[in-house]
């Protein structure tokens, strides 16, 4: 069941879409604004307000990387793998994160604190390396900067 | 050069409001392209500019306008989109633009939205660009429509023209033009059958044109200052100013407004040259999607044109520059990730193809290359080479032809020592 909050912010969505289809990535987003992800009875209950049927609409939100179709954590950590954070040892870092989080890429921490994800070149190329904590990405990454993020919970404001 | 796209730019402090972008000189070129001229002019002008499409594939903008069919009310409104999908790894001058002057680039795409006798627009947004860019532009559309630029009778004119935003939600594919149509209309960013095109059938079946940041950006120049002043600027053949970027082991990497034209030495001079104790070895001039040029294409405009002739693509400009502790066949491994994972899947030589390559250049790096491995991987490159839809696929590849061309003996070292030579240094 979509709450009334979230049902209002569907609908606005849709009221500003070109048609109900065109709003099911706006909608997609507005739910996931809500819970952080998309679940199954979420596809089918946004399928029936976008008069879309749910494999239809669960077509769109597998396809797009940003929607997330598994619970994630608190925080979403997006190590950018692109190719000039690659050659300024992204992988590093991302090994790093993987071994002071205690997960693997893909993973959620057992506290669902942190989910540790790759992310395609965020176009801060140069303030490589980089990754992105929810909404907001960080730049010129060291190991140091890492820790320093993890004491403090991820909590990044934005 | 003067600056030209970057004269408003203010280096640590917000971007300049409405009321500032106005007083030096902003929205002037609006007001001249509605009052003192037709659309079909404007559209003259942008043709007499010769102003290419700055998004990677460099078609002139003016001609693409050109191709919108006769008006036609059943086939109304007529639709912009401002691609912001910025997506091409090593990529982020349209960032730098809108995130420095969101005027510039809405004054372009009012002004573009004039010439094509458009009602409505949209700016695609990638996903990740949500604060900001997107809440900086968002910012300046509101000003802009409190302003009357934007909305009903602008300038007086009686013509209406609204700007809408689109947040995607991540894929490479939306950045193809008719992906991002697909992406727009609510669907899976894949391509389409092309003809028609998108002028003529876009989204929603609507004529559409598709322009990039930059391309937008430099109509507020082109309008003012005329077309002649915008083909004199450049070093080689094609013209303008264009936003370069830089990055790797450089000393400076960033952002920088040189004339089109400007070579790679040139280039990498602005950025302080490289990080000491670092040497040249590669660079992909215009991100991920094309050739590597080695030391001894330095001196070669990075353009449209002079690139073409030596076999090579510009792309978006923005250099990715490779030193000598980076293994080429684990750069070129990571863009096939890259390429594997983004491919939308529609056509088999790319969804099936792609992941092979990767897998074969993870053997090399992982001390599992055969010999034959070099021809297969060309062999591959070649299988998926004009077989797709979309040219997101061919861009996909030429990094691997390119670097077996130039970078041969690397892979052979992969394969005669089992091991990556770079290892332990990266």
């Amino acid at each position: 069941m979509l709450t009334d909050a979230e049902r209002r912010d569907i609908e606005s969505e849709i009221a500003a879409s070109w048609d109900k289809r065109a709003a099911s990535i706006p909608a997609l987003r507005a739910l996931q604004a809500h819970r952080g992800w998309v679940s199954d009875e979420a596809i089918r209950d946004i399928a029936a307000m976008l008069e879309m049927s749910t494999d239809e609409l669960d077509a769109v939100a597998t396809f797009y990387n940003l929607i997330y179709r598994h619970p994630v954590g608190k925080h979403v950590v997006k190590v950018c793998d692109g190719a000039v954070c690659w050659i300024l040892g992204s992988q590093n870092l991302m090994q790093y994160l993987e071994q002071k989080l205690g997960i693997t890429s893909g993973g959620t921490t057992a506290d669902g604190m942190v989910t540790l994800l790759p992310i395609c070149c965020v176009g801060d190329c140069d303030h490589a390396p980089v990754m992105m904590v929810d909404d907001t990405t960080i730049r010129d990454l060291t190991p140091g900067r890492i820790d320093g993020l993890i004491t403090s919970g991820f909590e990044v404001g934005g | 050069m003067e600056p030209v796209l970057t004269k408003n730019f203010r280096k640590g402090q917000p971007p300049m409001s409405l009321r500032e972008y106005e007083a030096a000189g902003g929205y002037q070129a609006l007001r001249i392209s509605v009052r003192e001229h037709s659309p079909e002019e404007v559209v003259r002008i942008v043709s007499d500019s010769n102003l290419r499409g700055r998004g990677g594939a460099g078609f002139p903008t003016g001609q693409k306008w050109q191709g919108l069919p006769p008006m036609d009310k059943s086939a109304l409104p007529r639709l912009v989109i401002a691609n912001l999908d910025e997506m091409e790894p090593g990529t982020f001058k349209d960032r730098y633009l809108v995130e420095n002057d969101p005027h510039q680039f809405l004054e372009g795409l009012i002004i573009a939205g004039y010439a094509c006798r458009s009602e409505l627009a949209y700016v695609f947004i990638r996903g990740e660009y949500l604060a900001p860019p997107a809440d900086t532009i968002e910012r300046a559309l509101a000003e802009a429509r409190d302003a009357g630029y934007v909305g009903r009778d602008i300038l007086g004119s009686g013509w209406n023209y609204d700007v809408h935003i689109h947040m995607s939600a991540g894929r490479y594919m939306c950045g193809e033009a008719m992906g991002i149509l697909n992406a727009m209309e609510g669907k899976r960013a894949i391509p389409r059958t092309k003809p028609p095109y998108e002028v003529t059938s876009g989204a929603w079946g609507k004529p559409t044109v598709v322009n990039n940041v930059e391309t937008f950006c430099c109509l507020p120049h082109i309008i003012l200052n005329g077309p002649g002043w915008f083909r004199k600027i450049g070093k080689a053949k094609d013209v303008g100013p264009k936003i370069y970027g830089i990055s790797g082991r450089v000393k400076r990497p960033g952002s920088y407004e040189l004339p089109m034209g400007t070579t790679l030495r040139e280039l990498l001079d602005q950025a302080g040259g490289m990080l000491n104790g670092y040497q040249f070895k590669a660079a992909l001039p215009g991100g991920a999607s094309t050739m590597y040029l080695d030391d001894s294409e330095m001196d070669v405009p990075l353009e449209f044109e002079s690139l073409k002739e030596i076999h090579c693509y510009f792309g978006t400009g923005t250099a990715i520059v490779a030193d000598h502790t980076t293994c080429i066949v684990g750069l070129t491994h990571n863009l096939q990730q890259f390429y594997a994972r983004e491919s939308c899947g529609w056509c088999t030589p790319c969804r099936d193809g792609l992941p092979w390559i990767e897998k074969l250049y993870r053997d090399q790096e992982e001390g599992r290359g055969q010999p034959g491995d070099p021809e297969l991987l060309m062999e591959l490159s070649r299988s998926v080479h004009g077989n797709t839809f979309c040219a997101l696929a061919l861009g996909a590849v030429v990094s691997i032809e390119s670097s077996l061309t130039k970078f041969r003996s690397e892979y052979d070292d992969h394969i005669r020592l089992h091991r990556c030579p770079f290892k332990d240094q990266h």
